[in-house]
């Protein structure tokens, strides 16, 4: 018994400090990302959140430069990114999605240059790949109070809009109709999701970020058809995938090739993608056998309807 | 800037331009722009796995692309079309970033295939690389009606019976997506797995908002990605800078000045003829 114990958790698991820091953080990251994450993918802003990570990337590039904690750049150009997205984006969906590309690209132009002077000025390696690709391991145990703090403020935007945002992406008239303050609920969403962003940035990388802000979610969605239980549902998926993830980064030093460590970015990402997958291809096939009369077009939006008629009701 | 090594970029270059301001045009068209910023992630997947088994790059950036492009296809049939492509995304990255810290290779070659490098295409690649071109250019310019049809009024082009079955929209769309793929795998190397989609939808933007008629947009599109291409390969090498940085904000560049042409234009057009300010401001093939 013992002896299986100490290949799931290899000695010293608990006792490290930058375990129980990764633990922490990915934990508090992965809470903050299901349930932005739900609101994300029910109003297709899944390329929104992953552009303001990379428009963040910039950020967190900047503040090497600068030699400021990373999650500060992260979070400014993450919140600057969604304010501007905002003030050019247009009414309809591919306007928008023109929009978001072209601040995405023009921020990534831009970070590319960043890191390429943090790696020629400071001549120290691996920070690009930092910035890009995450190092949960790498955090220092000051960061968890701006962590919690940040997470908090980005829960409380939710919580302060939660019926309001329900409303105006669901149905836009009834939102007209309650007077509902579209454009303000969008801006305040959009400002939750930056900070949410912003910490998943400095816990996956800013470029793998997306993973946990919209697989949890994703397939939570699919779980349940009630918005409440479905931000439940995207946490625990969240947490369960980063805690996994770190304990398996942990022990695959042990693992082929060796003496090298399998980075947690990677594994993290990888369950994400394996519960979504799942998910989606085990409620395909329930639902092809329970309802055969439905049109193979209805099929491919998953129940919309009858998620948004109980949702209002 | 024009000697020995530089020429093959040079012919390189202005291949990658071709192709991305031809197909951008239909991604701005399609509203693709997410696509086709994930799929260059799964060439960028193939690239550092067949840097670690000693392979052909190309060949990786190939298969993978196409991977990414087919995986895209398939499961947005079951699920909501940007989830699908951001799950793909995370995806491929995160196998890329797992095949980089197998590898023994320099940052360097890492940052350049992630925002592109002025030397990205080896002499001993230019054929390959023209032939992917060519492929990728007949493909468009024959399906260029279907093509258009299908992203401009999709319902229409449904409904259209006389077709063929695998000119439907759905076929159609595969088939963009892989085009898409084989454009990306020869862009790759030249602007960055990061910046590709920033040729292909600057470009083609400001493009449309120039002129309403998709031949005159298309060709337009393909001669601002040349400017821009070619700028940029020329400040990377004068400065020594990352092309995509170059790529990433002439092309946003471009777009703002079609922007504010197409302001212009409507203003004074508005000063001219009030009656004609709402048909002036969309592209006529996206009338209803």
């Amino acid at each position: 018994m013992s002896g299986v114990w100490a290949t799931i958790f290899q000695p010293g698991f608990f006792a490290s400090d930058e375990v129980r820091t990764a633990l922490i953080v990915g934990g508090l990251v992965a809470v903050v990302s299901g349930v932005v994450g739900v609101f994300t993918v029910l109003r297709g802003q899944s390329f929104a959140g992953h552009s303001l990570a990379d428009v963040g990337a910039t950020g967190g590039s900047g503040a090497y430069l600068l030699a400021v904690p990373p999650l500060w750049g992260f979070l400014a150009l993450s919140v600057v990114g969604a304010g501007l997205m905002e003030l050019i984006g247009i009414q309809r969906a591919r306007s928008r999605d023109l929009a978001t590309g072209i601040v995405l690209g023009a921020a990534l132009g831009v970070s590319a240059l960043l890191l390429y002077w943090d790696t020629t000025w400071h001549s120290s390696n691996g920070q690009a790949m930092t910035v890009l690709f995450g190092s949960i391991f790498a955090l220092s145990e000051s960061t968890i109070p701006l962590v919690v703090v940040f997470s908090a403020v980005s829960l409380v935007l939710v919580v302060l809009v939660y019926r309001p945002l329900l409303l105006a992406g669901l149905h836009p008239d009834l939102a007209r109709a309650q007077r509902v303050n579209a454009r303000l609920v969008g801006w305040v969403f959009l400002a939750a999701l930056a900070i949410a962003v912003a910490l998943s940035s400095i816990a996956l990388g800013s470029i793998l970020s997306t993973a946990i802000l919209i697989g949890p979610a994703a397939t939570a969605v699919r779980l349940t058809r009630r918005p409440g239980l479905a931000m439940l549902w995207a946490a625990l998926i969240g947490v369960l995938a980063m805690w996994l993830g770190v304990l398996l980064s942990y022990d695959s030093y042990t693992w082929p090739p060796a003496h090298h460590g399998w980075p947690v970015s990677f594994l993290v990402v990888a369950l994400i993608v394996t519960a979504y997958l799942a998910v989606d291809l085990t409620s395909g096939r329930r639902r092809s056998r329970h309802r055969p009369d439905r049109p193979p077009v209805a099929a491919a939006e998953p129940d919309e309807d009858a998620i948004h008629a109980e949702w209002v009701a | 800037m024009f000697s020995g090594f530089m020429v093959g970029t040079w012919e390189a270059a202005s291949m990658v331009a071709v192709v991305g301001g031809l197909v951008g045009f239909f991604v701005v068209m399609r509203g693709s722009a997410f696509a086709a910023h994930a799929v260059p992630q799964g060439a960028f997947a193939g690239a550092a796995g067949a840097s670690l088994l000693g392979l052909n790059v190309i060949l990786g950036l190939g298969v993978f692309a196409v991977l990414a492009a087919l995986g895209i296809g398939w499961l947005s049939r079951r699920g909501r079309h940007d989830v699908v492509v951001a799950l793909m995304l995370v995806a491929l990255l995160a196998l890329g970033s797992l095949f980089l810290s197998w590898s023994t290779q320099y940052e360097p070659e890492i940052f350049g295939l992630l925002f592109g490098q002025v030397l990205g295409v080896d002499r001993s690649n230019l054929v390959p690389t023209a032939m992917l071109a060519a492929v990728c250019v007949l493909v468009i310019l024959a399906l260029f009606r279907p093509l258009l049809l299908a992203s401009a009024l999709p319902e229409i082009a449904d409904a259209d019976s006389s077709r063929t079955r695998w000119l439907r929209t759905g076929s159609l769309e595969l088939i963009f997506l892989v085009v898409l793929a084989l454009a990306t795998s020869l862009t790759l190397p030249v602007v960055g797995a990061l910046l590709i989609f920033s040729l292909m939808i600057g470009p083609p933007a400001a493009a449309r908002s120039i002129t309403a008629n998709p031949r005159a947009a298309a060709g337009l599109s393909v001669g601002i990605a040349l400017a821009t291409v070619w700028l940029s390969i020329a400040g990377a090498y004068r400065w020594n800078l990352p092309v995509g940085f170059f790529v990433g904000v002439l092309s946003a560049a471009c777009y703002l000045l079609g922007r504010g042409w197409a302001f212009c234009r409507r203003h004074a057009r508005r000063v001219s003829a009030p009656g004609s300010v709402a048909m002036a401001s969309a592209p006529e093939w996206e009338q209803p």
